[in-house]
């Protein structure tokens, strides 16, 4: 460019005798807009509180004329089978399809939830100003259900049109703190969170204290960056009740990761991208979820479930309608529908989580006879008796415990 | 950049026109840097002022009870106070990236512009090829690459390169690679782009008066090609600061960068100390960019 130079000077030269450069002009043009736009501008943000009411925020429902549903859930969190067509294999959810044919209802499945935080970022803003989201369903796990519960973001359920719910839900998911009828929210899937190791390259880890204290283990470990998982373990470490803590016990446990973290003993803190790393052996153990480890024993028999010394976490997914969601009854229908034995079996078969419908399990005698007796599936009471929630937060102590969380885990 | 580009080949006339009323000039310019101006209006203006504002706000609201602005400056003490060291690391992982962009990335842009012959343009495919896949299937690799009991650790390991308790992935240098590989591209392109328009005959008339090749690489070659390696630099060091994609999936606790406590803070919901970072990130960038480019000079750069 610079044999245009001259042509540039002399342009600018003519420019500036008229007082003002092209470049002068649009910087002081540009900063005085600036300083005179940006206080008033600042000045007038801030942010309206989030929480709505069901006088608020009120939704219809077009179900009646409208045959249609928008169902988001988790990857990998559905039956899959690969079936051909025209000599091409096509991706199909039978159980989805099924219930497609028997209502007639056209049911759009996105697998758009990675993360709950990260889900709860996405919609927000349109809860928060009572704006549709554009889907129907979400399924999202217990505290973060919470969370939008209490901010009155979701719609209450019918029970009327929740024959099969009512009926089969399994005892001990009927009644939680934040949901105690079950009015807003349908579990979906539940999980156990555990110790996952693989047998080639470390032997078994029997307690979540040893996975963080184990010399040969150093550097080879990663823990959950779920909060909630991962804190109820610390809490149990250092004595305290995960069901019912007080402040100062948090900060002890807190203080008890940030040693773990500063030896050098933690490599990482995953959300489901272990499973890449213990598959490689690049991590030997770790905190995990029950179902993705039965997903990943079917292609690596090295990989082990243990149930730690300290407990196990215990928590589920639950499925939601959101404030403005145009379908509510349609959603009621499938919430149903996957609360028939035969269709949860046939679920829990495929996703491998702990399956909270009565009367799967005899179901499952005709898929899949192998996973009757697997108490990662159905789980029995003596099983149970070992695992532990994560004690309800509010809003503000949540944040300010996910932020503590979050400084631990990123220093 | 439009107006001058519009006004550039006429600068004799132009000149000539100068005593004629500032009317004449038209307003076409102006309309053709409208949708320009719209654009960075909706996309840079707004949510610059909206990230400012946030980090103005009083971190004792939340989603529930809404944020009120209270100006609160506190904020920006509190990041910096808690965050530091993840701040000096990322601008120190970011430089170490840069210099290996450079180190690695000069002789390559130097081999594409004067020795590659006919294979310039294969060699200027392969430079981009990777950016025909996603940046995070790209990371993912190195995981592969690096991992633990991978070709190259057991290789390190046999010649005693590195300890048996060794390991190169979630160390500072995997992350420093990853960067460096990402931004590689960025480096090569804007120095082919400069060295490919030097005239080869000025280095050899370097030659017939005495310069040995050194000499002249440094006096006609390396000067010349400073435009190319200013934007390179800007283009790698600029996005590797903020990164934190590599730092995530090829690091540790322990090499956590300020990209991912921003993206942590924002998930948990602190959005005022999170926007506070953020501010403080741009500042920090262009306050460097400003003085390198003092410093480099971009007359060139255009």
């Amino acid at each position: 460019m610079s044999q245009h130079r001259s042509g540039l000077d002399a342009l600018m030269a003519t420019v500036q005798t008229r007082g003002v450069s092209r470049r002068g002009f649009l910087r002081g043009a540009s900063l005085s807009a600036l300083a005179l736009g940006s206080p008033g501008l600042l000045a007038a943000c801030g942010t309206e509180g989030a929480k709505q009411t069901a006088e608020s925020c009120v939704s219809k429902d077009l179900s009646a004329t409208e045959k249609m549903l928008n169902f988001s859930n988790w990857p990998e969190y559905i039956d899959v089978a690969t079936k051909k067509v025209n000599g091409q294999k096509v991706t199909t959810l039978p159980t989805l399809e099924d219930f497609e044919k028997m209502t007639g209802i056209d049911v759009e499945y996105n697998t758009d939830v990675n993360d709950n935080a990260e889900f709860f970022a996405k919609v927000r803003n349109q809860l928060g100003a009572c704006e549709p989201t554009g889907r129907d369903i979400f399924v999202l796990t217990d505290w973060m259900a919470a969370r939008m519960v209490s901010l009155g973001w979701i719609q209450e359920l019918d029970h009327a049109n929740l024959p099969n719910v009512d009926a089969n839900l399994v005892e001990n998911l009927k009644s939680p703190a934040w949901d105690p009828n079950r009015d807003h929210s349908v579990p979906w899937q539940s999980g156990l969170t555990g110790i996952a190791y693989n047998a080639k390259y470390t032997g078994e880890v029997g307690s979540m204290e040893e996975l963080l204290t184990r010399a040969d283990l150093k550097g080879k470990v990663s823990l959950l960056s779920e909060m909630n998982d991962t804190m109820l373990f610390m809490l149990r470490i250092t004595g305290a009740d995960p069901e019912k803590f007080t402040d100062e016990e948090f900060g002890v446990a807190l203080d008890k990761l940030q040693e773990y973290v500063d030896s050098g003993q933690i490599r990482r803190f995953t959300g489901n991208d272990y499973v890449r790393d213990l598959n490689a052996g690049n991590i030997a153990a770790c905190e995990a979820w029950s179902g993705d480890v039965i997903a990943m024993q079917y292609d690596n028999p090295d990989i082990k479930f243990v149930i730690p010394e300290e407990g196990l976490g215990l928590w589920s997914d639950n499925m939601l309608v959101p404030n403005k969601a145009d379908h509510k009854a349609n959603a009621e229908k499938l919430m149903d529908y996957y609360y028939d034995p035969v269709v949860a079996a046939r679920l829990a078969a495929w996703v491998n989580y702990i399956c909270p419908v009565n009367g799967a399990q005899a179901a499952m005698e005709k898929i899949d006879a192998s996973l009757v007796e697997n108490p990662l599936i159905f789980p029995d009471a003596e099983f149970l008796s070992n695992a532990m929630a994560f004690m309800d937060l509010d809003e503000k102590t949540r944040q300010q415990y996910e932020q503590d969380f979050s400084r631990v885990i990123g220093s | 950049m439009s107006v001058s580009a519009a006004h550039l080949g006429g600068g004799e006339q132009q000149q000539a026109a100068a005593v004629e009323p500032p009317q004449k000039r038209g307003v076409t310019g102006y309309i053709l840097l409208l949708p320009g101006a719209l654009w960075l209006t909706i996309f840079f203006l707004v949510p610059t002022i909206t990230l400012v504002s946030t980090s103005l706000y009083d971190p004792a609201g939340s989603v529930e009870t809404g944020y009120s602005m209270t100006w609160h400056w506190q904020n920006y003490v509190d990041g910096i106070r808690d965050y530091g060291v993840q701040f000096g690391r990322s601008l120190v992982y970011a430089l170490l990236a840069t210099v290996a962009c450079i180190l690695l990335g000069y002789p390559l842009a130097y081999a594409i512009a004067f020795k590659s012959g006919r294979w310039k343009n294969l060699m200027l495919v392969l430079v981009i090829a990777p950016f025909f896949t996603s940046f995070l299937v790209r990371t993912l690799s190195w995981q592969l690459l690096l991992g633990d009991n991978g070709f190259l650790v057991e290789t390190l390991k046999t010649l005693q390169l590195l300890g048996p308790d060794g390991h190169l992935l979630a160390t500072p240098f995997a992350v420093v690679t990853g960067l460096t590989y990402n931004f590689l591209p960025f480096m090569v392109l804007p120095l082919y782009a400069s060295l490919e328009k030097i005239d080869p005959r000025l280095v050899e008339a370097g030659h017939d008066l005495y310069a040995s090749p050194f000499t002249a690489f440094r006096k006609i070659t390396l000067p010349l090609s400073m435009p190319g390696l200013v934007a390179g630099t800007l283009l790698t060091f600029i996005p590797a600061a903020g990164d934190y994609i590599n730092a995530e999936l090829l690091g540790t606790p322990t090499t956590r960068m300020i990209g991912n406590e921003i993206q942590d803070l924002f998930g948990a919901g602190a959005y005022p100390v999170a926007a506070a970072l953020s501010v403080t990130l741009m500042a920090v960038i262009v306050a460097m960019v400003f003085l390198y480019v003092r410093r480099a000079g971009t007359e060139e750069l255009v």
